[in-house]
């Protein structure tokens, strides 16, 4: 199988996450430019943390008129995974891929360390390799991680059991907890922790690597043809 | 030509962070009256002849919409005046 990973200028987490799909999950991987406008061939769409734009205005506010989004509203529209990571879920809110939007988090101040996750539901495409309930770490960067939605929403994300990752200590006052989720199609996922840097002892945990595996599994078991 | 005076702020509900280390600042400034501060964006359109006031209304709206406000926690309003090179 295929990856696409983004790129946009001021992405800066494309190559851990190029490099933790071709040295560790072991699968073709291939960096797309924000210009491009088709993702055809593509069985997963990563879209990589970082300052798109400089979070001008609002972070990801920018990039989601990029070139390349309209080709990523269609490769979601047909059931394929697509993931995005930090800045990507920043973007996927934006584009209104995903529900919700993420704000200031309430200490206003950019929070880089390593963060306890528990795996709120293992039933989707890109948790399936974790038990439901498993305790996590993964590292977090970012100013603007504070999920916000409103209530409505956030009673339909309970209900659809659209909450993948939830904090098991809210650093940034995210609502419920929440630490990533997924659309209701459920083949969208946003979430402010990065996986991708932690796939191989050696970065200090190797938790992230079952998002991936997941994606791989979904993709492969099912045998999926989707065009 | 004419400016669109367009701002933006998070809505009532929404948290800002960035206002409350303000509003502390000032307060360790010594002024203690007041009571409040909100902090947002504040944006200045200008837009060439040749539109009627709806179709600027019109336009406006959409550019805040689409783009300059995030209507999940903010709210804009703005203003439009006629500037001096358009008499």
């Amino acid at each position: 199988m295929k990856f696409a990973v983004l790129a946009f200028p001021g992405s800066n987490c494309e190559m851990d996450l190029y490099n933790a799909i071709k040295d560790i999950i072991k699968e073709d991987v291939e960096l797309v430019s924000y210009k491009n406008d088709s993702l055809a061939g593509f069985d997963a769409v990563l879209i990589p943390g970082g300052f798109s734009y400089g979070d001008y205005l609002r972070s990801g506010a920018i990039a989601r008129f990029s070139p390349i989004i309209p080709a990523l509203q269609e490769f979601a529209k047909s059931g394929r995974p697509v993931l995005g990571i930090c800045n990507g879920f920043q973007i996927l809110t934006e584009a209104g891929l995903l529900p919700g939007s993420l704000q200031k988090n309430v200490s206003a101040k950019f929070i880089c360390k390593t963060e306890p996750l528990v795996v709120n539901s293992n039933k989707s495409m890109f948790s399936s390799a974790y038990q439901a309930g498993q305790l996590i770490s993964l590292p977090i960067a970012h100013g603007d991680g504070n999920y916000y939605c409103d209530q409505d929403t956030l009673r339909e994300l309970v209900t659809n059991d659209q909450i993948v990752f939830k904090y098991a200590n809210n650093p940034n006052g995210s609502i419920d907890n929440i630490a990533g989720i997924i659309n209701k199609a459920g083949n969208v996922l946003g979430m402010m922790p990065h996986p991708e840097r932690a796939v191989e002892a050696v970065l200090g945990s190797d938790d992230g690597k079952g998002v991936f595996q997941s994606i791989v599994n979904h993709i492969k078991s099912r045998g999926v043809i989707y065009e | 030509m004419a400016l669109a005076k367009v701002y933006v702020n998070y809505k009532q509900s929404i948290l800002n962070p960035e206002a409350e280390a303000v509003h502390k600042a000032l307060k360790r400034l010594g002024y203690g009256d007041i009571e409040d501060v909100k902090l947002g964006k504040y944006f200045e359109l200008t837009i060439a002849d040749g539109k009627s006031k709806a179709e600027m209304d019109k336009e406006i709206n959409q550019v805040c919409d689409k783009l300059l406000a995030n209507y999940n926690m903010e709210n804009y309003h703005y203003e439009l005046v006629e500037t001096e090179a358009a008499q």
